[in-house]
């Protein structure tokens, strides 16, 4: 029963029988939604229940997988959150069956503009639920609602009226122009203006020209581009296809990362169905311009990310950066003039052209124009997706969105934009996220990846985790990065080991400036940037580290000293039952003790401890 | 090589009829050919070398380049240890280090049986269920060092049925 083209998830029309909804995006599917899927499958048919059952993307609430939505005729839909297959026959009995929400389970309902609609009694509306409530989602308006391997569902929602509006009434130039007015900024990292980027590659005439989507969402803790292409991908492909037309692209290629196999199914689903309904292909829309899109799966490589490593990778070749000029706008893919853009860039496109530049550029602040989406994850109670206008605080984000954090521990940085950005403290909770001051801060924008860490978290092991990924993923080309960022992690190594030395800081600081200004592209140049800004903000516990050879967090192991901390031992004996070699004396009287000439350094103890007790 | 004459090679030949005409043709084939044989067998390597024109050497350089390629041959099932921030935060050393218990297998080692090959992954972008891994297509999340064994099991189950 499970059907992939029927389902009426637009509010505004009323459907005749009772629609499910399961969220199916990479979220959902590793959170159990397949388990569920055939759960429901089954109970349908035990019921003989007359409904559509329908896939959607990721709505954010990521937290809450799987996710399970009914639409009764006639009543508000409704989602339910971490839906387990045995709660299925309530809900579809009670629910699909009667128009009864199974309220134990509901999370929150969705508003209606329908007044013939009825919502109901004591379920919180979806925009009231804390972690949405100072939300924006202009781009994400449809990840979560509509079935993303459905064109006519993009079409209901406003899909393809901007390419429309575009290749009907607007000339390439004033698509420029236009993009350029809304002031939007590349979401990818580096924040290029998007109208100037195009405006330089629309003045070079050659025959072939190529736009690019820049799919290869490769900082570790981002997931914003991928819930994008699974979630609505009509979107990005529209917006590509409208900077084609801007630039007078000939073709176009999607570089889309080999670790999202859903997200690379969807796109080819997508170009196929846009070629279908004529508005990708030749002569699009009767109106003259022609354009392919091709989809390129990377092949596991971080630095494609940069723009000219991404193009020798397209042309089968090892992805290494080259020096610039030229620019790839003027020689770009196969030497010729080339826009590349990110998902999210793409997907704002649509969104400017129909509501217009001026609208856009009143959401943000006066140089970051916009909404910007943040994969929030790491220590917080809501990890999820969040689309917030530019210059919202970290604080809102963290606590108003994230909840805080969980386990009653105490917010300690919050990590922006990957191993290119920097650890943000608790001091600087209230600055305003936009391009310039988070530049200022000693971090980037990077692509959007948000990891709140906590007070258990060492700031020195973080640094080093960063470090290993840059010396891992570094393409080699170029010493400064190559040879720079393992002597690095050499030094980091050391200081985690407890082996560390005081003139240590000062050699990982100079090394920080030296690689920065000499590395061939971003990647070695923003590579010192998580041991910048953790010197900066936490040379505390880097000295802690040398000077005491104690890590704070007690995460660094070579330096566990195994001591019980008494105020924080509960006596739950866990450590004692543990040890394998009866080294813990301890009641649920006393506190426990660790023999030190018993220990063998196992590290038990410390695993098997709930409360941080031991050292 | 005597034993490469067994080999079919019919399915390389498909491919790269069907990628003839393109330009930047040899990643896709070589994703082809990772997928269909596993790995990047030499005589295969040899053969793309010859019929796109392209030095065996530097077909070499570009599949030790990128993640994906794998040069010798890897077990049936791959088992991807996400290691990026959000894992990193939440404990995934101690799902490998598990993982690798269970297997009695060292990262990016194969098992005995040529089951099972452990991998780490940078970032697998299921940060909200971290710590993730991947089996094959398939995300696994919200896991625990206790649960790892009942995932892997579950997959052991599944060949035998």
């Amino acid at each position: 029963m499970v059907s992939n083209q029927s389902g009426n998830l637009e509010q505004k029309t009323i459907p005749r029988k009772p629609v499910i909804i399961v969220g199916t995006g990479t979220c959902g599917l590793g959170a159990g939604a397949r388990g569920v899927l055939a759960s429901i499958e089954q109970e349908i048919g035990k019921l003989k229940l007359q409904v559509d059952v329908v896939q959607t993307g990721c709505i954010g609430m990521c937290v809450h997988e799987v996710l399970v939505d009914v639409v009764f005729p006639g009543r508000t839909r409704v989602t339910y959150g971490g839906v387990k297959p045995a709660m299925i026959s309530q809900i579809l009995e009670e629910h699909a069956g009667k128009g009864e929400a199974v309220k134990k389970y509901v999370l929150s309902q969705m508003p209606s503009e329908d007044k013939t609609v009825a919502p109901y009694e004591g379920i919180p509306f979806f925009d009231d639920l804390e972690m949405n409530r100072n939300q924006l989602k202009h781009i994400l308006r449809n990840c979560g609602f509509i079935n993303p391997d459905s064109i006519d569902e993009y079409i209901a929602r406003e899909g393809y009226t901007a390419l429309r509006k575009v290749l009907k009434t607007m000339s390439p130039t004033e698509v420029v122009n236009e993009i350029s007015k809304s002031g939007l900024r590349g979401r990818g990292g580096g924040g290029f203006p998007t109208g100037e980027k195009w405006a330089s590659c629309a003045r070079y005439t050659a025959d072939e020209k190529f736009i690019l989507c820049n799919a290869d969402e490769g900082d570790p803790g981002a997931f914003m581009d991928r819930s994008l292409l699974e979630g609505d991908p009509h979107a990005v492909l529209e917006g590509m296809i409208i900077a084609g037309y801007a630039i007078k692209a000939t073709s176009g290629y999607i570089y889309a990362r080999a670790e999202y196999p859903l997200a690379v199914r969807r796109l080819k689903h997508t170009i196929e169905e846009a070629k279908r309904k004529g508005f990708l292909g030749k002569n699009i829309l009767d109106s003259g311009y022609s354009l392919d899109i091709y989809i390129k799966e990377g092949a596991g490589a971080f630095v494609c990310g940069e723009s000219t490593a991404l193009q020798y990778s397209i042309e089968g070749k090892r992805g290494m950066p080259r020096t610039r000029p030229p620019q790839s706008v003027e020689a770009g893919l196969w030497d010729k003039p080339t826009v590349l853009n990110n998902v999210e860039t793409f997907a704002n496109v649509p969104v400017i052209i129909n509501k217009g530049a001026e609208w856009y550029a009143k959401i943000g602040t006066e140089k970051s124009k916009g909404t910007k989406i943040f994969s929030l994850t790491g220590k917080v109670k809501n990890p999820g997706l969040v689309e917030v206008p530019m210059g919202t605080t970290i604080r809102q984000i963290v606590f108003d969105m994230g909840g805080g954090i969980p386990k009653k521990k105490r917010f300690k940085a919050v990590q922006i934009g990957g191993p290119s950005g920097g650890c943000l403290p608790e001091s600087l909770l209230d600055s305003p996220i936009d391009y310039e001051s988070l530049v200022g801060a000693g971090a980037m924008m990077g692509s959007g990846s948000f990891v709140v860490v906590d007070d258990a978290t060492c700031m020195v092991e973080l640094a080093r985790f960063f470090m290993n990924f840059c010396a891992s993923e570094s393409c080699g080309k170029c010493p400064p990065c190559r040879i720079g960022t393992t002597l690095m992690l050499d030094i980091l190594t050391r200081i985690t080991q407890g082996l560390g030395e005081e003139k240590d800081l000062e050699i990982l600081e100079q090394m920080s400036d030296e690689i920065k200004t000499m590395s061939l592209c971003g990647l070695g140049q923003s590579a010192p940037n998580p041991v910048k800004s953790t010197l900066r903000y936490f040379k505390d516990e880097y000295l802690a580290h040398i000077r005491d050879k104690n890590c704070p967090t007690a995460t660094c192991v070579a330096l566990h000293k195994y001591e019980v901390t008494p105020e924080k031992c509960t006596k739950c004996m866990a450590c004692v039952r543990n040890c394998p070699v009866k080294a813990i004396s301890g009641s649920t009287k006393e506190t426990a003790v660790i023999d030190k000439e018993k220990c063998i350094k196992c590290n038990l103890c410390y695993e098997k401890c709930n409360f941080m007790a031991i050292k | 090589m005597k034993t490469n004459e067994t080999i079919d090679l019919s399915k390389v030949e498909k491919v790269l009829d069907k990628y003839k005409d393109a330009r930047g043709a040899l990643i896709p084939i070589l994703q082809f050919v990772q997928v269909e044989y596993g790995y990047l067998p030499v005589y295969v390597i040899d053969h793309i070398s010859e019929r796109l024109n392209i030095s065996a050497s530097e077909i070499v350089g570009v599949s030790t380049f990128y993640a994906q390629f794998h040069l010798n041959p890897r077990g049936k099932h791959i088992v991807k240890v996400c290691c990026g921030t959000a894992c990193h935060v939440k404990g995934a050393k101690k799902i490998a280090e598990k993982l690798g218990e269970t297997l009695e297998v060292s990262v990016g080692m194969t098992t005995k049986d040529k089951l099972f090959t452990l991998e780490e992954v940078a970032c697998l972008g299921a940060c909200s269920l971290a710590p993730v891994m991947m089996v094959d297509e398939d995300v696994h999340g919200k896991l625990a060092p206790d649960t790892v064994g009942a995932v892997i099991n579950e997959i052991k189950g599944q060949g035998n049925t």
